[in-house]
């Protein structure tokens, strides 16, 4: 796994799970009857704490679960929402699925790239944010959708976008 | 006209009903505390005769679905709800979950009484995670009221719920794939048989059933299956949650009987085409769902009527496009997504999309041929019951459709 060189990240030492995560996470473990099924809220965890999925708290991981990396990487690659690097602070994911387009999509995602000065998929030089396009996100009846990090913002124009970034500033 | 039947979201104007008091104080839990009185069979045996069909997409009969679940218990037996959510053009089980989350736990109690399971799993795709946080706090309240845990209702009862979160994998619908996740693993389909119902999650007995399904319970088991059926047309009871996007005046999730005319439904509940444009198309049942022209959706919205027209009623969600709208745009958008979510374990799936959507770019770009259309069809054939799971097959399938319907529009990238 890549380490990043993006200027927000903090130092490797920060990626280690505190005794109050590591307790969280081995009592969701003890709730189901096989603690493999841990591994997907556990990730959720970390990634909630970092923005991102370190190589650290994966090693961490392994140790409270009882498993092996290699057995958390097939697990996390798997699923489009972990991140193996690190993504900007703020995390845009626009949805480009049929409802989305009919009702303007790919102006929007223009709109962005021009407005953030990237493509999709990539971070701006100084780590505020990045760009996806992602699928279907279950809030058709008010397309066009994004996320900003954990939120929906729907019904999007271009001024509210605007609107949206100014307020990130 | 046709007439909106509130049954399912008869709390979604209402926002204390997150509240289980105030759920309680509206009639709620009528439902489990007159299923509790029974006998768990009689209860399979009501849902049976109420023809309650799966809401997820296949429509496969509940009660029957449950009748699988082995009676002589000797392993744990798993309730699964499938709050996945994930195929484009569906919003609707969010609506259930947001406004009246007690609503699908009475619903999951009742069915894991029925079914005798010990322990019920919510599986919400991982983006709703403020659904997942509302449908939290409302187990823990439920705990607190006797409703779920130990000893239900003093009736010796014991079940208890998880909220699962996914992370972004369409393919986790698929009730295997999904088994597969709880169990912490990638959402790679299972071959069947064996089926759930007899090895499921963690190898015991498990049924995968909808939000919507199971939200439909509690008025099942409250008024009987007669009073059910009242609801619907023949063979098609009960009342569908339809969510209408696109091109309309007001998109949104609508209840309505099942059955209710798909022309009325897109005109009526949704408002018509949007800025006095005229109708092209409409994908009735999600994306997985074969696109219908203009002229072929006089149709009642259930299961066999759809099947009838050549295309499903899969989850509900019906996409409308106007008179404006490229096909050839829209079967790349959809192919897109298609090859994003294929797990990759049968070729067929993985490749074969693969070398549509390649095709489609092709032909957009203005470099494709005749045969290349013709290639397509070809390989969406050859996909046709090839594959582990339908996501392969729809995917090929509804490309197909959209050629073949609109071909003209397909010819003309070439000409
Ligand atoms: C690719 C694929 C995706 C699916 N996605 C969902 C989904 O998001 N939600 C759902 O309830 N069912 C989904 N299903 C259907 C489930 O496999 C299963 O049939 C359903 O959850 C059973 O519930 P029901 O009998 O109540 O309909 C999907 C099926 C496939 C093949
Ligand atoms: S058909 Fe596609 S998605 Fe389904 S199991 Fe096969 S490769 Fe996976
Ligand atoms: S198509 Fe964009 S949210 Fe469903």
């Amino acid at each position: 796994m890549s380490t990043s060189t993006l200027p927000q990240n903090k130092d490797a030492v920060t990626y280690t799970l505190d005794a109050k995560l590591v307790s969280n996470i081995e009592k969701l473990a003890d709730q189901f009857p096989d603690k493999h099924s841990a591994i997907l809220p556990a990730l959720h965890i970390i990634q909630d704490e970092f923005n991102w999925i370190p190589p650290e708290s994966v090693n961490q991981l392994c140790d409270i679960l009882d498993t092996t990396p290699n057995k958390i990487y097939s697990v996390l690659t798997f699923y489009t929402m972990f991140h193996t690097k690190p993504v900007g602070k703020y995390h845009i994911q626009v949805c480009r699925n049929v409802s989305c387009s009919l009702m303007g999509a790919s102006n929007l995602i223009e709109h962005l790239t021009q407005k953030l000065n990237i493509q999709p998929g990539e971070t701006t030089p100084d780590g505020k944010f990045t760009l996806s396009l992602v699928e279907c996100l279950g809030a058709c009846g008010n397309a066009p959708v994004m996320m900003l990090n954990d939120r929906y913002h729907e019904n999007l124009t271009a001024d509210k976008i605007d609107d949206i970034l100014k307020s990130l500033e | 006209m046709i007439e909106e039947k509130k049954v399912l979201t008869r709390h979604a104007d209402s926002p204390g009903m997150i509240d289980v008091k105030n759920y309680i104080k509206d009639n709620g839990y009528k439902g489990l505390e007159k299923a509790l009185e029974k006998k768990p069979l009689d209860i399979v045996e009501e849902v049976k005769k109420s023809f309650l069909r799966g809401r997820g997409g296949a429509g496969f009969p509940t009660g029957f679905k449950w009748s699988f679940i082995p009676t002589d218990k000797t392993k744990p037996h798993y309730l699964i709800c499938n709050a996945d959510e994930g195929e484009p053009g569906t919003f609707k089980d969010r609506v259930i979950m947001e406004n009246d989350p007690f609503l699908l736990i009475e619903g999951m109690t009742i069915a894991a009484y029925a079914l005798q399971a010990d322990l019920g799993f919510i599986y919400i795709r991982g983006e709703f995670k403020w659904i997942a946080e509302i449908l939290e706090r409302a187990i823990q309240d439920a705990r607190k009221v006797n409703m779920l845990g130990e000893n239900i209702m003093d009736k010796g009862f014991d079940f208890d719920l998880i909220v699962m979160r996914g992370a972004g994998a369409y393919i986790c619908g698929e009730e295997t794939a999904l088994i597969e996740s709880i169990e912490g693993k990638r959402g790679q389909p299972r071959i069947k048989p064996p089926f759930p119902a007899n090895s499921g999650l963690y190898g015991c007995p498990t049924i995968v059933n909808n939000v919507e399904t199971l939200a439909s319970i509690p008025f099942i088991a409250e008024h009987g299956a007669e009073t059910y059926k009242l609801m619907g047309g023949f063979q098609a009871a009960g009342t569908k949650l339809y969510g209408i996007s696109g091109h309309v005046n007001r998109p949104g999730v609508y209840e309505y009987p099942l059955g209710t005319n798909l022309k009325d439904l897109i005109q009526y509940a949704a408002g018509g085409v949007r800025n006095d444009k005229k109708l092209k198309a409409v994908i009735p049942g999600g994306l997985s769902a074969t696109i219908l022209k203009e002229d072929e959706i006089d149709i009642p919205m259930d299961f066999d009527s759809c099947v009838k027209a050549d295309t499903m009623l899969g989850s509900g969600g019906v996409i409308v496009m106007d008179e404006d709208t490229p096909i050839p745009e829209i079967a790349l958008a959809t192919i897109n997504f298609y090859v994003h979510e294929s797990c990759g374990q049968c070729t067929p799936c993985r490749e074969g999309l693969a070398k549509i959507q390649q095709i489609l770019k092709i032909l957009l770009a203005g470099n494709g041929t005749i045969q290349d259309i013709d290639t397509i069809i070809k390989l969406a054939n050859t996909i046709d019951g090839t594959t582990l799971c339908p996501l392969g097959e729809a995917g090929g399938a509804v490309i197909r459709a959209m050629i073949k319907k609109f071909r003209s529009e397909f010819d003309a990238l070439v000409s």
